[in-house]
């Protein structure tokens, strides 16, 4: 396998030439890579917030923002200014401690995530072994700061929207592990770093959406209704539940709401790219077009443009599946509360069930298609 | 004591003083809803100290389990039935406090004791990291296999008591009071009022 770039080795490297002792060239490195992250996760939102607004001014025949910015691109930057300077305003009979902590947990866990969203071989932050089940783990959080934000509002339509969004995330967990679990059955590991390379071998005709259909779409179905991505967005129905769980929140702390449900859906689509379309690799193998053309695959420049080729991949599919889920909020109607809890319980379990077992048994019998 | 050993150190105190102080938190607090979020916080502490043990999956674990289902649906118990209710004085109710807290000190003693007096054979092995979910694995399909194949019927006993629980409201409404000859048991309706149909 191609070791590609190690940045970390290299930069440790020059400190330590610089005249640096070791400890204190690996403490300087500790927090570029997540202050990266950050960063990356937080111009994601703007990003986000900016295709939604225009695909769906697209799907509606509108134009959409056009003034702030280049083709409206900043508009989310005047959103975010307008909600840092509005009035933080904790209702008279809220519980205020929770009520300021609740938004805080619902976004913490998304940005711990990150972690472990691979952009090449060692562009990650941390390959843990544990991996994917450290992104289920996190993602089971968010739930207890619904929650916390529906009961301290003191408001029927909070503590109700609250409590459907602790529903919906439990109901969808099931189904999301279990499809992942088929992966993770293919890659004998549960890191994602092994999860893209077991799907690198044959360029996109090796990527795991050919071999497991039925998981990519339950994950995917799970993956929108964890994110509360429209067909799914109950816990908001707005012409139901004012705004549920949000509705008495604002300024920064109804804005650390909407941070948290944008960045969530780039993590989400960022994990389906890893999980299902093979992460950071090029549809045609980087080896195969080396080989064609007959130059080495370890030389620096080759290095540097499959890397950065790897970082374009990841973004591409990802931002595909976030113009997947816009073009669905706007084509799909919103499902009842008893509709999503039939879909999760009686039709997305079982099929993920028989899915996995599938799975084992294709693995059993096909072992050297099913990663045996 | 380099930069690792020291993160490790405060860590380890802060994980603790937060463990102990949520933990006291959850039995002293008398809003049930603070106490059942100081157990998340509690579960969160637990967890953090098993990444300190180098058992990161074991943490995973407990943050998805505990954190993630127990005590959501923990929380969606108290939300959904949060009865304000004033209780009458008990008379004499510190004799069933004092006799809590004494049993709890007892337990206490015995316990810390205990720690103080086993000889702890701390292994010597490196931990298994990253491949602890193989190791674990392993395990229960071996020597832990019973234990585990107990869990899951334990599980699916919960399950099924979950459902007929469920579903038992429905059954006082076909216990009819009398039922009719070569009838079917029928739940009551409204009747319709006559002259609804006349527009048809």
């Amino acid at each position: 396998m191609n070791p590609g770039i190690d940045l970390q080795g290299s930069f440790v490297r020059a400190l330590i030439d610089l005249g640096l002792p070791s400890g204190v060239a690996k403490t300087v490195w500790l927090p570029l890579p997540m202050l990266l992250m950050l960063v990356v996760a937080t111009v994601s939102i703007f990003i986000c917030v900016w295709l939604e607004r225009k695909i769906s001014a697209g799907a509606q025949q509108r134009i959409g923002p056009e003034y702030v910015g280049p083709i409206g691109a900043l508009q989310a930057v005047a959103d975010g200014v307008k909600l840092i300077f509005k009035a933080d305003i904790t209702p008279a009979k809220s519980d205020p401690w929770l009520f300021a902590i609740g938004p805080a947990i619902v976004v913490i866990p998304v940005f711990l995530s990150f972690l472990i969203v691979p952009f090449g071989q060692n562009l990650v932050i941390t390959d843990l072994g544990i991996g994917i089940f450290l992104w289920i783990a996190l993602s089971s959080i968010a739930p207890i700061g619904f929650l916390m934000a529906g009961y301290s509002s003191n408001n029927k339509y909070s503590l109700l929207g609250g409590l459907r969004a602790a529903a919906q995330s439990i109901s969808y967990e099931i189904p999301l592990a279990l499809s992942v679990l088929a992966v993770v059955l293919m890659t004998n590991g549960l890191s994602t770093i092994d999860i893209v390379n077991q799907q690198s071998g044959y360029g996109f005709l090796g990527w795991n959406i050919w071999r497991q259909p039925v998981g990519f779409v339950i994950f995917w179905i799970s993956a929108l209704a964890e994110c509360e991505r429209l067909p799914f967005d109950l816990p908001e129905a707005e012409e139901e539940l004012v705004a549920g769980y949000q509705t008495e929140y604002t300024g920064m702390k109804f804005g650390l709401f909407y941070v948290g449900s944008y960045v969530n859906l780039m993590l989400s689509a960022l994990i389906v790219s890893v999980l299902y379309l093979g992460g950071w690799s090029f549809p045609i193998p980087v080896e195969t077009i080396t080989g064609l053309l007959g130059v080495s695959e370890s030389a620096p420049v080759v290095q540097l443009l499959s890397a950065s080729l790897g970082i374009v991949m990841t973004l591409i599919k990802a931002y595909l599946l976030v113009f997947l889920t816009i073009l669905l909020r706007w084509t799909v109607p919103r499902v009842r509360i008893d509709q999503l809890l039939d879909l999760g319980w009686k039709f997305l379990l079982p099929v993920s069930l028989v899915n996995l077992l599938l799975t084992a048994g294709l693995k059993l019998t096909f072992p050297f298609a099913f990663g045996g | 004591m380099n930069l690792a050993e020291g993160v490790q150190f405060v860590s380890l105190v802060i994980l603790g003083g937060l463990m102990i102080f949520s933990a006291l938190g959850v039995v002293l607090l008398s809003n049930i809803v603070y106490s059942a979020f100081l157990l998340a916080l509690t579960f969160i502490s637990v967890s953090g100290l098993y990444i300190l043990l180098n058992a990161g999956f074991v943490a995973a674990a407990q943050v998805l389990v505990y954190v993630g289902a127990v005590n959501v649906l923990i929380l969606f118990g108290i939300m959904l039935v949060n009865k304000v209710e004033v209780f009458s004085e008990v008379k004499n109710a510190w004799v069933g406090k004092a006799a809590t807290g004494a049993v709890c000190a007892g337990l206490f003693g015995l316990i810390g004791t205990m720690v103080t007096s086993h000889p702890w054979a701390i292994s010597t092995a490196p931990a298994a990291g990253d491949k602890a979910i193989e190791v674990i694995g392993q395990h229960f399909f071996s020597d832990f296999l019973l234990p585990f194949e107990l869990a899951s019927i334990l599980l699916l006993v919960a399950l099924v008591g979950a459902i007929v629980l469920a579903r038992r409201e429905f059954l006082p409404d076909l216990v009819a009071p009398q039922q009719e000859a070569l009838t079917l048991p029928e739940r009551p309706r409204e009747l319709v009022a006559a002259g609804v149909r006349d527009e048809d």
